[in-house]
């Protein structure tokens, strides 16, 4: 039974600490206190979005361009995990309120999978993207020896790629129409309204593809650990009796990230 | 309903909302991905924008429990974003006036390509 | 609150009799370290912030002397950059930011709601001890050399200089989240924490203020950190978004920049108008005028105060269309500080006025912020802006706001709360003495820094032309008179600690419920459950004697 009737100082309550009156007053506090960090975790990224936006409004040919070296598949694979992850998040949430330990246990490592995998396929795309010298700023350096490491096949009416010398500014990457291992492939076939010559400063996307999902990946390390906490807790005979507040906390910030996510892949991945 | 614990009148989400909303999520996202396939031309950003935040209102109406909290958190979430709103909208007002303005392809650093 | 005995008597007889307050209630360094006590907590920031305004006073004084003449005085030209932007980095991140309500919002908010703490108190423990790295972080910056990009770090220079900016940068951005801290602890505790009967329009405005600030911080601060946290990316890594020579934007840094920045300075000035509100009210004995309107004023400033960051960048290149919009609305955020302003002269007007220190310092305020605002608008203006941009006026308007806005209210509530804090009163003629020499030095200081500006000398600039000498040591002359001023103040605060006169509950007469428990307070704050009245009827006191300062006046009391 709760005891939720301060002012008398006395307390049944093990979890009220003793600045606040009653139980609810210190819930909402902590509640709103976490939205107000969420607050501040979307004008953080919010940063990120926006150089997005300037340089996307201003050279979208940099964005279109560098569509194709981004694996559709793989980042709707993220996507579809992290999703799953929100859902066991919120079902955690409910078994802490529920007071069922084992039931959350369970359910919090299943978050803690999801996120781990998910940080496995990054890890998948990021390794790709070194391979072939798609990195940030100065750094982006595209060329196609790692291609013909995986014996993919030469593109048949493109521009030269591993055999001969390139045009001096076109990109020395073949289309992605038929691409190495690791790339995507465009199922609907040669894209005609990509250039085929690449477009200048085509690093700039990379920059902002490295720094916005390499915060985002932060944050899910971050989540992990946290959830790893509230783990540790839970085997620890913790939340067995229906107080939820860190469960419940603790998922509202894994699924702001999860929101974050909800954006990144469609601006990252599916430009047109 | 199934019984609380501690503190009464906390409301606990009933599991079968919390499937059907991982499954509109799930569904949300193929729809995503099958949009972008057809070529809208400069729709296709706002229609992905538009399936985003549908998710998003998902995942913050019933995950996160906005639809049954108290309003003033809603306020909080919205509050903010129309504050990245206001800055992403002046920054992009002013770029697009004045990016045109500068050296196409200027990066002397980089490697000629 | 009907009972004859004083306010607060039972704690105050606990502590006079060599019982707890909250300073001696457990001893050791470890129980301040880790402390949860909001009042211990804002003492380890009044002594952290202090120090710092002495370590930028440091630089500020070495800026002043090696500008006595034109051409090297005293330093090379690369180490006065480097002293320029340490001053300002300093002043701005370790001072400014966190003084009022890290300080003494951390100590007074939780009493003036009645409250036993904030309502997160290991938060503001955490907030403490990122400033302390933070701080850390700046402290190694200047002593591996510098850094030399002005405390603004502009693109591409701060991405090809090879002074610390890493250092400084980290520094700014874990300061930054102490900042956030602080600010999301006041918004819920004033919303979850307030006692019974006091509505939002019952608080002191003080906390309207505070709440106002807060906002700010968790809204700007973010941006602030992923400016920073991209900036450490461009040097390190080569990310190249700022950097022109990777293909990237220096006006989009500038962008990003200022949409922190310049909500930031609302964020020094509007704890520092809360004080004013309460000191105003007090020191004239009279209820405030236009409540409502202070109140209102001070969220219009926060919301206003994130519309108008073009304005640092008129002539950097920004659109003609963008300053323009950015031109206008920086008119409007006048207006709410205006309404203040006048709010505060109605208060006083036929009010009785002391003029007590802390009276002293706002009363200096209100000249001095008015002097700051009104320059603003002729920076505001477009036509005007490009005469003025990087000259001396910009500097002379904003210390006019920083420095004789915020500081000076700081220190009018430094004074007024220090009875509070300490349990102890310093010496009124000495605190007169250097009020005085801080108003005349800053002034002289100053003052001739507009006409400066006005007739072209350029911000900055170690070197100048011959003409502006007079000026230039005129303004250093003050920067001494300043500099004697505080080191009057360090002194008789110093002795008012050991051998002042012990103060009680409410030596001015207020009626916010802070006075309403001893001084210093016990640790437990108050010895009883409080209720709300109406924070500005002054007549709910009266005087009794110096020593035992005023009492609630009660229906059968004999006088």
């Amino acid at each position: 039974m709760s005891a939720t009737h301060g002012g008398a100082g006395e307390h049944h309550d093990p979890h009220l600490a003793h600045h606040f009156e009653t139980g609810e007053q210190q819930a909402d506090s902590a509640k709103l206190g976490m939205w107000i960090f969420l607050a501040t975790e979307l004008l953080f990224f919010s940063g990120l979005f926006c150089a997005y936006a300037a340089y996307r409004a201003n050279h979208p040919e940099i964005f279109i361009w560098s569509d194709q070296f981004l694996d559709k598949t793989l980042g709707g694979l993220n996507t579809a995990i992290l999703i799953c992850s929100s859902l066991t998040m919120a079902w955690a949430v409910r078994a802490a309120q529920l007071g069922k330990r084992r039931l959350l246990a369970v359910l919090l490592t299943a978050t803690m999978v999801f996120a781990v995998a998910f940080l496995g396929v990054k890890g998948i795309e990021y390794n790709t993207k070194w391979k072939h010298g798609l990195l940030w700023g100065k750094y982006y350096h595209p060329h196609v020896e790692a291609a013909a490491e995986h014996g993919a096949e030469p593109a048949p009416a493109a521009p030269p790629a591993a055999s001969g010398k390139a045009p001096a500014d076109s990109s020395e990457i073949p289309p992605s129409a038929v691409g190495p291992a690791g790339l995507a492939k465009h199922p609907r076939g040669p894209i005609s309204d990509i250039p085929e010559t690449a477009p200048k400063n085509v690093q700039i996307f990379f920059s902002i593809y490295f720094i916005m999902t390499g915060l985002h990946g932060i944050h899910v390390i971050a989540g992990i650990i946290v959830i790893g906490w509230l783990l540790r807790r839970t085997l620890g005979g913790e939340f067995g009796d229906g107080y939820a507040t860190p469960v419940d906390n603790v998922g509202l910030y894994w699924h702001l990230v999860d929101i974050i996510w909800i954006f990144l892949f469609p601006l990252l991945y599916l430009i047109r | 309903m199934a019984e609380v614990r501690q503190t009464p009148g906390t409301h606990v989400v009933p599991l079968r909302i919390l499937l059907a909303v991982w499954g509109g999520l799930l569904f949300l996202t193929w729809l995503t991905y099958a949009a972008s396939r057809v070529d809208l031309g400069s729709l296709n950003l706002w229609i992905a924008m538009g399936i985003a935040t549908l998710k998003g209102s998902l995942v913050l109406l019933y995950f996160m429990h906005l639809r049954w909290d108290k309003r003033f958190y809603a306020l909080v979430f919205i509050g903010t974003l129309l504050f990245v709103t206001l800055f992403v909208g002046g920054v992009l007002i002013d770029t697009t006036h004045y990016q045109s303005q500068m050296i196409p392809g200027y990066a002397p650093e980089m490697h000629a390509k | 609150m009907s009972s004859v005995t004083p306010p607060g008597a039972g704690a105050a007889a606990a502590v006079a009799v060599g019982g707890d307050s909250y300073l001696s209630h457990d001893k050791g360094l470890r129980s301040w370290i880790f402390t949860l006590d909001h009042k211990r907590i804002g003492i380890m920031y009044l002594v952290a912030i202090l120090t710092s305004f002495f370590l930028g006073g440091v630089f500020a004084l070495l800026v002043r002397t090696e500008l006595w003449t034109p051409g090297r005085t005293i330093v090379s030209a690369d180490t006065y950059n480097k002293l320029f932007t340490l001053h300002g980095a300093v002043m701005i991140f370790l001072v400014l930011i966190p003084s009022i309500p890290a300080s003494i919002g951390n100590f007074v908010l939780p009493l003036m709601l009645g409250a036993k703490d904030v309502a997160l108190p290991r938060l503001n423990l955490a907030s403490f001890h990122l400033y302390v790295v933070g701080a850390i972080f700046l402290l190694a910056a200047i002593l591996t050399g510098g850094v030399d990009t002005g405390w603004t770090f502009y693109t591409p220079y701060s991405v090809t200089t090879g002074t610390s900016v890493i250092l400084t940068t980290l520094g700014a951005f874990i300061l930054g989240f102490s900042s956030i801290f602080t600010g999301l602890n006041f918004i819920v505790t004033i919303h979850k924490m307030r006692p019974k009967g006091m509505t939002f329009f019952r608080m002191p405005l003080m906390l309207w203020s505070l709440y106002a600030t807060a906002v700010i911080q968790v809204l700007a601060t973010p941006v602030l950190g992923i400016t920073l946290l991209l900036l450490i990316a461009e040097r390190t890594l080569g990310i190249g978004i700022f950097n022109p020579a990777l293909g990237g934007d220096p006006l989009l840094f500038q962008h990003f920049f200022w949409f922190y920045s310049h909500p930031a300075v609302y964020i020094m000035i509007l704890p520092a108008m809360g004080i004013e509100s309460e000191l105003i009210s007090v020191f004239s004995r009279k209820h405030i005028f236009g409540y409502k309107f202070i109140a209102y004023s001070s969220i219009a400033i926060a919301v206003f105060g994130f519309l108008v960051w073009g304005h640092h960048m008129f002539v950097s290149g920004q659109s003609g269309l963008a300053n323009m919009i950015f031109s206008l609305l920086t008119f409007s955020v006048a207006i709410p500080s205006a309404v203040k302003i006048f709010n505060w002269l109605a208060t006083m007007y036929k009010g009785s006025i002391h003029f007590d220190t802390p009276m002293l310092y706002a009363l200096a305020f209100i000249f001095l912020f008015a002097i700051g605002g009104l320059t603003g608008l002729f920076l505001g203006a477009l036509a005007t802006d490009v005469h003025l941009h990087d000259t001396y006026f910009v500097v002379a308007h904003f210390h006019y706001t920083m420095f004789g806005g915020t500081v000076i209210a700081f220190l009018g509530g430094l004074h007024y709360w220090w009875p509070k804090f300490f349990g102890r009163k310093y010496s009124e003629r000495w605190g007169k003495i250097a009020a005085l020499l801080i108003f005349v030095g800053f002034n002289l200081t100053f003052f001739t820094q507009f006409v400066m500006g006005s007739h072209g000398m350029p911000r900055r600039y170690y070197n100048y032309l011959p003409q502006f000498t007079p000026y230039h040591q005129a303004s250093t002359i003050g920067s001494y008179i300043l500099a004697l001023g505080f080191f009057v103040m360090a002194g008789y605060l110093a002795h008012s600690l050991v051998k002042g006169e012990r103060a009680p509950a409410n030596p001015w007469g207020a009626a916010t419920l802070e006075w309403q428990t001893s001084s210093p307070p016990p640790y437990y704050n108050f010895d009883h459950e409080m209720t709300a009245g109406d924070p500005y009827d002054l007549d709910t006191v009266r005087f009794v004697s110096p020593a035992e300062g005023w009492v609630p006046r009660t229906e059968g009391a004999t006088s």
